[in-house]
């Protein structure tokens, strides 16, 4: 199959490693990735500050630079819900990874191996707006050597929220220190999830605190093959 | 005493002044951490009970389906079921009043309390009494108002306000309500058990309810075609302010109204559910204008406006009137569960009063609310009336902005929604990036950044821009 990638702005600038996980993983099984170059940013981060015409705009430049792909995939459930709710000519054509792995392809064992203990952190918008349901739980059950522990509270919000964490640090810092508390107390080393943003505050807050666990977006576990 | 019932009550015009850009006043509540444990504890007690409660329930999809449509219909033809409940109640031998404003209501209950030289009166339900800032203007008019349910009474003996609608003292523990109570109403020996408060409460409240000549109430429902009025509560004192006294004046939101009685077969199921996790309240009270020889025999209902035509009028932000107050949404809230109700500066706390306050009163008297919200949505999911608030709260986001952003964060959206408008610019904007945070960045992060970001990198570090783009990589790859 043919798959658009969806990058998102923080993925292209800031994590770039989660595409190129992306990439592996559809390619190991057998898709055709394609990169449609003049996309930049869904406008979600204008619509969720109140900046509406903006994020229209931007809204409309992604269905334009999108026209013509059947199916697009990006590794950030917040991007795509919010896209699906503005655009509802999206549904069925723009998918969250785990989404398309496992309700669109049918597959759950992507050919991984990681042999960590790992926490999952089910993100608000993967669970209320792109509703991924258990998708990202299924396709790390099936990781050869993943010790899969599970996470106390795990859907409390992490507190990024887009602006938020910055117009009311100060609440969204609590909410993020008890969500490193939950991940430091299950003794994991690894934690992941299906939004990059929420891995910035997540990991942002954890090496403030000097903790040992580490950040890794979901693609990234799913690329990491037997042979390494 | 009611002078010091001292928080912000819109009502009486006191809340534009006393309202705290939300931000600060949540962070002055985040540093109290006796607040924080209690809420914490309470807040995570009522969540896990209707949880339990409503996954017992098979139809409670559709039994909020049924609440949503009810309130949908009500809303698309207030003014018909106004009307309509209007002459029941008159012709049950009630009296209608209307109120545009608080000031209207208050004057109603006052003009009532002096026709029938009442000095002092019972309450109960008193939310939206709250809302109007009736006992202030009681208290000013020479008429004490003594509030019956055991947290209002809690709070009013306190001076203090309201901050969760269905447990008002919910930032209070039970070892500070002791000395409250040994302070004001008990004597000394008083212990902290809850059954010797409630004790001491019911002692002092049922002298009242003997001697009180009046009462006011607030209410859950108004029936349209039968003029019904419904309360809902789980202490019984409702029971005896609505029955005992001979004359009763009820305030009524205009949107409390439900078509027939038939409608509040869901609703009744919806609301102690989702409020107090219980499968059904102890006190439902239900009466229909007077009944000869039985309860009051001078009954009034205050139809109270006070901002909500206003509301009404908002097609996106309209759906905030369907709410019955369960305060569900406040206990799922990870901002509220938090930060405590007073941070939101109105009676209406949490999700709920994010979106409500800013529509009642305007959103340039609460332009910081609609942005105490991460947006998680947990509220939206637990709404037994399914009130989208997420996107009521986008909405009222933009007329925040629209109604008076900083220039700084204008120009600064203005200039990134640019920079996204082209691939060129957005890679020239990255490789700016990359250039100009080398200073900053130590060890792979980025610790300390200027304002704004140094609200973020006060607490948490900060990934960099990555040395090589997604772009570059693959063009790189090709
Ligand atoms: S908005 Fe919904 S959940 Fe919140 S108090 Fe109202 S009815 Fe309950």
């Amino acid at each position: 199959m043919r798959v658009a990638l969806f990058i998102t702005c923080i993925g292209d600038a800031v994590t770039p490693e989660v595409g190129r996980a992306t990439v592996a993983v559809l390619e190991r099984l057998g898709h055709e990735v394609s990169f449609p170059a003049e996309q930049t940013c869904c406008g979600q981060m204008h619509i969720n500050s109140g900046y509406r015409a903006e994020a229209d705009r931007l809204g409309e430049r992604f269905m334009e630079v999108f026209d013509g792909c059947e199916v697009i995939v990006s590794p950030s459930s917040s991007c795509v819900g919010t896209m699906r709710e503005l655009h509802p000519a999206l549904r069925g054509r723009l998918f969250e990874l785990s989404e398309l792995l496992v309700h669109k392809l049918g597959v759950t064992d992507v050919g991984a191996s990681f042999p960590h203990s790992v926490v999952y952190h089910p993100t608000c918008h993967s669970l209320r707006v792109t509703n991924v349901g258990d998708a990202p739980l299924q396709l790390l059950r099936a990781v050869a050597g993943l010790e899969l522990v599970e996470l106390p509270d795990a859907r409390e919000c992490c507190g990024f929220g887009g602006t938020f964490a910055i117009k009311n640090a100060d609440t969204s810092t609590a909410m993020v220190i008890d969500k490193c508390a939950a991940i430091v107390s299950t003794g994991a080393s690894v934690v992941t999830a299906v939004d990059s943003s929420c891995l910035l505050q997540i990991g942002g807050r954890l090496s403030r605190e000097g903790a040992e666990v580490r950040t890794m977006h979901l693609a990234e576990i799913l690329a990491h093959a037997a042979s390494g | 005493m009611s002078g010091a019932r001292g928080g912000p009550q819109p009502g009486d015009g006191a809340m534009n002044a006393a309202m705290r850009p939300f931000p600060a006043a949540a962070g002055e509540a985040l540093r109290d951490t006796r607040l924080r444990a209690n809420l914490a504890g309470a807040t995570h007690t009522i969540r896990e009970k209707r949880n339990r409660v409503v996954a017992e329930v098979p139809d409670w999809p559709q039994l909020r389906e049924a609440g949503r449509a009810i309130k949908v219909e009500v809303l698309a033809h207030l003014d018909t079921y106004l009307e309509a409940f209007e002459q029941a109640v008159t012709d049950a031998g009630g009296h209608v009043h209307w109120a545009p404003d608080a000031a209207a209501a208050n004057q109603v209950v006052l003009d009532v309390a002096r026709a029938h030289q009442v000095s002092e009166i019972v309450k109960v339900k008193s939310l939206t009494t709250d809302e109007i800032g009736l006992n202030d203007a009681l208290a000013a008019g020479g008429v004490h108002a003594i509030e019956t349910d055991l947290a209002e009474l809690i709070l009013q003996l306190d001076g203090d306000w309201s901050s969760h609608i269905l447990v008002p003292a919910i930032h209070l523990n039970r070892t500070e309500i002791r000395d409250l109570f040994r302070a004001t109403i008990a004597d000394p020996s008083l212990g902290d058990d809850p059954r010797e408060l409630a004790e001491a409460s019911r002692r002092y409240l049922r002298e009242r309810f003997l001697t009180a000549r009046m009462a006011v109430s607030g209410a859950n429902f108004g029936v349209a075609d039968s003029g019904t009025v419904c309360v809902v509560e789980s202490e019984g004192n409702g029971r005896m302010c609505t029955t005992l006294p001979p004359v009763l004046v009820t305030i009524l939101g205009i949107e409390k109204l439900v078509p027939t009685f038939g409608d509040l077969e869901v609703f009744l199921q919806l609301l102690p559910r989702s409020s107090t996790g219980e499968r059904m309240n102890p006190y439902t009270s239900l009466w229909t204008g007077v009944t000869p020889g039985d309860g009051p025999q001078e009954f009034h209902v205050v139809l109270l406006d006070g901002g909500r035509t206003r509301v009404l009028a908002d097609q996106v932000g309209r759906q905030a009137l369907h709410c019955i107050r369960c305060s569900a949404c406040l206990n799922v809230c990870p901002v509220y569960s938090r930060t405590g109700g007073h941070a939101y500066g109105s009676i209406y706390p949490g999700p709920i009063g994010a979106i409500l306050t800013p529509q009642l009163y305007g959103i340039e008297a609460a332009p910081t609310l609609p942005f105490a919200s991460s947006l998680c949505g947990a509220c939206y999911e637990v709404c037994p009336v399914m009130i989208d608030i997420p996107s009521v709260l986008l909405h009222l986001r933009e007329k925040a902005v629209a109604a008076g952003a900083k220039p700084g964060e204008r120009l600064a959206m203005k200039a990134v929604s640019w920079i996204f408008g082209g691939r060129r610019r957005f890679a020239a904007a990255a490789r700016l990036g990359r250039l100009g945070q080398r200073p900053l960045v130590r060890r792979g992060r980025i610790v300390r950044l200027p304002a704004p970001l140094a609200a973020w990198t006060r607490t948490r570090d900060l990934r960099p821009l990555s040395s090589e783009s997604f772009r570059d990589w693959w063009e790189r790859r090709r």
